[in-house]
């Protein structure tokens, strides 16, 4: 399977009550394939063929607040056309799973692979995962609906997975039986749901004197997550052997520096670490698959054993100081008074390849900060013709 | 105007802002929202009724001779003293 026959194919077994989407490259697979099985009669699933992403996330809200367990997917454009929408199922505590396929945003258009889709939502109160080939595609969407519909967190997250390096490469991938997926996810149970026996309104006009107060919620339900992720993957450890948790590392054991990232490029990153370690390098990988909720304190944990950091950022924040997770990593130092030296490298935009060399470049450059030389260029551009 | 009561903080609200019981229209008087207050003149009031039609509320209230004003929900908007043909509705400041 490729990545997004895997996601289509997690999201069968979670066995989801409404699917609603709009079809973008490189996400389409997934729909085509889900579309697939409610023609065959596979499963037992509304699907909604809407006009647009925005009316594709607004139906998975009111679908959601019904009390059904609801899958989308998009990418890019598509995602930023449900931006408004996005707030509306954080807000709305409506558990939502999106697989979100990463793509860059025009202009100038682009289908290929970055993360400033995401990044440009990133605030949108969503949990978000990031998965670096199609098995943690898979293995994310499964328990994603696990998170999200949980009591303590209910807030819809996004499982994403880079674009065309993810979504269209075929891979073997190791899937659970329908029996322990159902075992596993059961059916959602609803803490407020839409139902014309017992009415209850959804979505009232809040003015100053209570709308800070619902914005504190979500921000207790994203500090309720971090457990609840825990537990979900601790489960799902259970039955596939495959045991995922907040943060991935690589080399760490005895490493002096690291790369850090999201998504696919932990696989390159670690190729090229494990070479320059059979050469004497203490170099390491540190890979978020948890991006939000942050996790801040284990991030500080490793970075407090590492002399530097070389933060890959697939985005650009236009403006800001650092791409989108060196700022995060900016601010974990600050907040915990680290003294790592950290340097951003903006790379892989619009599915501009990240080479081995281009990470062996960044380890070498970590080492030459982490042996004294000063960091004279906090963010700089791997691969760009000048 | 009454004192804002203690309202409710953030971790023993419903999540999301789902009102699970109806009616709660009934208890959000809006009329702590005005900033000028309509004051009628029953003198010159004939009670033809325009206010109550115009009203956007509706917060004028039909009476036996004159109409009144419901303090409770009435915003303020002046509507009621714009359209008055005999300039019976006045509208003052709210203290």
């Amino acid at each position: 399977m490729n990545g997004d026959e895997a996601v289509a194919f997690a999201a069968k077994q979670a066995k989801v009550d409404v699917v609603a989407a709009y079809p973008i490259t490189p996400q389409t697979i997934i729909v085509e394939r889900f579309s697939d099985y409610v023609a065959n009669g596979e499963v037992d699933t509304q699907f909604i063929c809407v006009e647009s992403e925005h009316s594709a996330l607004s139906a998975c809200v009111g679908s959601a607040l019904s009390g059904s367990r609801v899958f989308t997917a998009t990418s890019s454009q598509g995602l930023a056309l449900m931006h408004e929408v996005l707030y509306l199922a954080s807000g709305l505590r409506a558990p939502i799973v999106m697989a979100v396929v990463n793509r860059a945003l025009s202009a100038p258009i682009n289908i290929h692979n970055d993360h400033s889709d995401m990044m440009g939502s990133r605030d949108c109160g969503w949990i978000q995962i990031y998965a670096e080939n199609g098995q943690e595609a898979y293995d994310w969407t499964l328990q994603a609906f696990k998170i999200a519909e949980d009591h303590k967190v209910l807030l819809p997250v996004t499982v994403n997975l880079d674009g065309f390096t993810i979504s269209h490469a075929m891979e073997g991938i190791a899937v659970l039986e329908d029996d322990d997926v159902t075992k596993l996810l059961g059916t959602r149970k609803a803490m407020y749901k839409l139902d014309t026996t017992n009415p209850m309104t959804f979505g009232p006009l809040t003015l100053p004197d209570y709308y800070s107060e619902f914005k504190r919620q979500q921000v207790d339900a994203m500090d309720n997550a971090p457990p609840v992720i825990e537990a979900a993957t601790k489960d799902f450890g259970k039955i596939s052997g495959r045991q995922y948790s907040a943060v991935s590392t690589f080399g760490l054991e005895d490493a002096e520096v690291a790369v850090m990232c999201l998504g696919s490029i932990a696989g390159t990153a670690r190729t090229v670490a494990r070479k320059m370690r059979e050469n004497g390098k203490r170099v390491g990988v540190i890979k978020l698959w948890q991006y939000r909720p942050f996790p801040t304190t284990q991030v500080a944990n490793l970075l407090s054993n590492l002399k530097c950091v070389g933060i890959l950022d697939r985005s650009v924040a236009f403006g800001a100081p650092y791409g989108p997770l060196c700022s995060d990593v900016a601010s974990t130092k600050v907040l915990t008074g680290i003294q790592t030296k950290i340097f951003n490298v903006i790379c892989g935009l619009g599915g501009r390849d990240v080479r081995p060399v281009d990470i062996e470049a960044v380890f070498d450059r970590a080492l030459r900060h982490a042996r004294g030389e000063p960091v004279e260029e906090p963010v700089s551009y791997a691969g760009v013709r000048t | 105007m009454s004192v804002e009561e203690r309202k409710p903080g953030w971790s023993s609200l419903p999540i999301g802002a789902v009102l699970v019981t109806p009616g709660s229209a009934e208890r959000n008087k809006t009329g702590t929202w005005r900033l000028k207050r309509p004051v009628l003149d029953p003198k010159k009031c004939t009670n033809c009724l325009l206010c109550w039609i115009y009203c956007p509320e509706p917060a004028i209230l039909r009476a036996a001779k004159t109409i009144e004003f419901d303090y409770e929900y009435c915003k303020g908007c002046g509507i009621c003293a714009g359209e008055c043909p005999l300039k019976a509705i006045s509208m003052t400041e709210e203290t």
